[in-house]
């Protein structure tokens, strides 16, 4: 079942186009990598496909179900949060803050769900820990965590192992992949190619050129070998 | 100590003590826990900044001989509120100028325009109060302290009935709206309830002073306290403790009543940033 996709997209901010003429499509339970260098909007698309930035020119179409259980986002970490007073918690709970309307109190069924996110990310026992002082690591974990509280479909994750040494990033992908295997849709910004292309079963490269396709057709494409190739 | 006491109970006779001290406590249970959002949010000049339209705006107002002078005060003050959040976060630079800008630019206005248009004989001590808050607290209407209380529980209700969302919003602007909440629309409902506390807290420690109320309970409370709940609530208390304790000493010792809680708000800043030193050092312990 087709996700979300768009035919000849064209994402940029008011002072321009970052990338235009982007056509791809999702299924339920694919792995997307969105790869290319620093820089060519990897970003934006993301943030295209969230809501912040309107598109230039086309559409991205949804899955009517995706509207409304929302979506999952796992954004890149920014100088506030390093140093917000919060507990793992409260933060996890803040998922759910956007599917609750007015009502202004989390319901239990909430709150064990967020629990159960904590735990599932390996995180049990740190609910009361202070968020500014956990490990990179741990961070990413209680993002994810949230992002898991506010969706069980997709997953949006904007370079989600930048800033992590080589195990913490193995352990991240690990659990991402783990998620995934679980059926929810991965939609993932690398700027390394050859970590991305590991797990993902689709690749979206964005440059000078854009490829969309398998990760068999992207391995064997010329374009994809000069970037793995590239990489040794 | 016994005498102390006393006084106190003597100046608890008159009306005027205790509205000074419903309107101070109110003021500095607002402007705290607006606070800990607007620290958190990097808009802690925006006090400063908004206290100055404020005060340009009363300038006007008394120039034109409005006998409420809140009535023009507030809307434009909150209409510059909005346009400083509108800048927004995206672009951080842009807004921190602009809000310098129309800060120098509404004191300096303002300034100017008492001094062309003097309403009364004594410029100086007028504008001396408006910056530094004058004795007017002492001096409250009951018609003025009923405004407060009213506008003090609308600004609480808001904070308490959107808690969850001002803390999503204010930990993760870009996730919260990306997850469907309405960001915009809270935004400028926290630009018109701070400039609502603004305008209010004039009366209390003048436009000049109003940022302390604003960033020094909530920087005290997140030297100790780890939890965005928990740093609410200390931040609340802290604030109200100065304000009593200041309105209270101002009196006894008749000094400035806003300078004086400040000074308070100070010492209580260096008590808990020492405390948050050893606390610290004890959970690095502790991981």
């Amino acid at each position: 079942m087709t996700q979300l996709s768009c035919d000849n997209l064209s994402i940029g901010y008011e002072t321009g186009i970052v990338v235009k003429d982007l056509s791809f499509s999702i299924d339920s339970g694919d792995y997307l990598a969105i790869v290319g260098e620093n820089g060519t909007g990897k970003s934006t698309l993301i943030k295209t496909i969230l809501g912040l930035i309107k598109p230039i020119k086309g559409e991205i179409k949804m899955d009517e179900s995706l509207k409304r259980n929302g979506i999952g986002y796992l954004p890149q970490q920014t100088i506030v949060q390093k140093d917000f007073p919060a507990s793992v918690f409260e933060i996890v709970l803040s998922g759910f803050a956007s599917i609750n309307g007015f009502r202004p109190f989390y319901t239990k069924e909430e709150k064990e769900i967020a629990k159960a996110n904590i735990n599932k990310m390996g995180l049990s026992g740190y609910e009361k820990y202070p968020y500014k002082e956990l490990s990179g690591g741990q961070m990413q974990r209680v993002l994810l965590s949230r992002a898991l509280c506010s969706t069980t479909k997709i997953l949006l994750l904007d370079e989600p192992v930048s800033g992590l040494d080589p195990i913490v990033t193995q352990e991240m992908y690990e659990l991402i992949n783990n998620l995934n295997k679980e059926g929810i849709t991965i939609i993932m910004i690398s700027h390394d190619v050859k970590e991305a292309v590991k797990y993902a079963n689709k690749i979206l490269h964005i440059g000078n050129k854009v490829f969309f396709g398998t990760k068999t057709e992207y391995l064997n494409s010329d374009f994809g070998k000069i970037f793995i190739d590239g990489g040794k | 100590m016994k005498e102390l006491i006393e006084t106190i109970s003597y100046y608890f006779h008159f009306p005027f003590v205790w509205y000074a001290l419903i309107v101070g406590v109110l003021i500095a249970l607002t402007a705290s826990i607006l606070g800990v959002t607007l620290v958190l949010k990097r808009y802690s000049t925006i006090g400063d900044g908004l206290s100055h339209v404020a005060f340009g705006a009363l300038s006007v107002a008394a120039i034109v001989g409005l006998t409420n002078e809140m009535l023009l005060a507030m809307p434009i003050t909150i209409l510059a509120a909005i346009l400083l959040m509108k800048s927004g976060q995206n672009a951080k630079i842009k807004g921190d100028a602009q809000l310098a800008m129309i800060s120098v630019g509404a004191i300096a206005i303002g300034y100017l325009l008492i001094n062309i248009f003097p309403t009364s004989s004594n410029i100086t001590a007028d504008v001396c109060s408006t910056l530094f808050g004058s004795i007017s607290i002492l001096t409250l209407s009951s018609t003025e302290v009923i405004i407060c209380v009213v506008l003090s529980v609308v600004v609480l209700l808001f904070f308490i009935l959107f808690y969850n969302k001002i803390f999503s919003i204010t930990f993760d602007e870009n996730f919260s709206k990306a997850t469907g909440i309405n960001t915009s629309f809270y935004n400028y409902l926290l630009a018109i309830i701070i400039a609502i506390v603004i305008v209010l807290a004039m009366n209390l420690v003048g436009s000049l002073l109003i940022s302390a109320l604003i960033v020094f309970p909530a920087l005290s409370a997140m030297r100790v306290f780890k939890s965005f709940k928990s740093v609410i609530i200390s931040s609340a208390i802290i604030s109200i403790f100065s304000s009593i304790f200041g309105i209270l000493s101002s009196i006894l010792f008749s000094t400035p009543v806003g300078p004086t809680i400040v000074v308070v708000d100070i010492l209580i800043f260096i008590i808990f940033f020492i405390v948050g030193l050893f606390n610290t050092q004890q959970t690095k312990v502790k991981v």
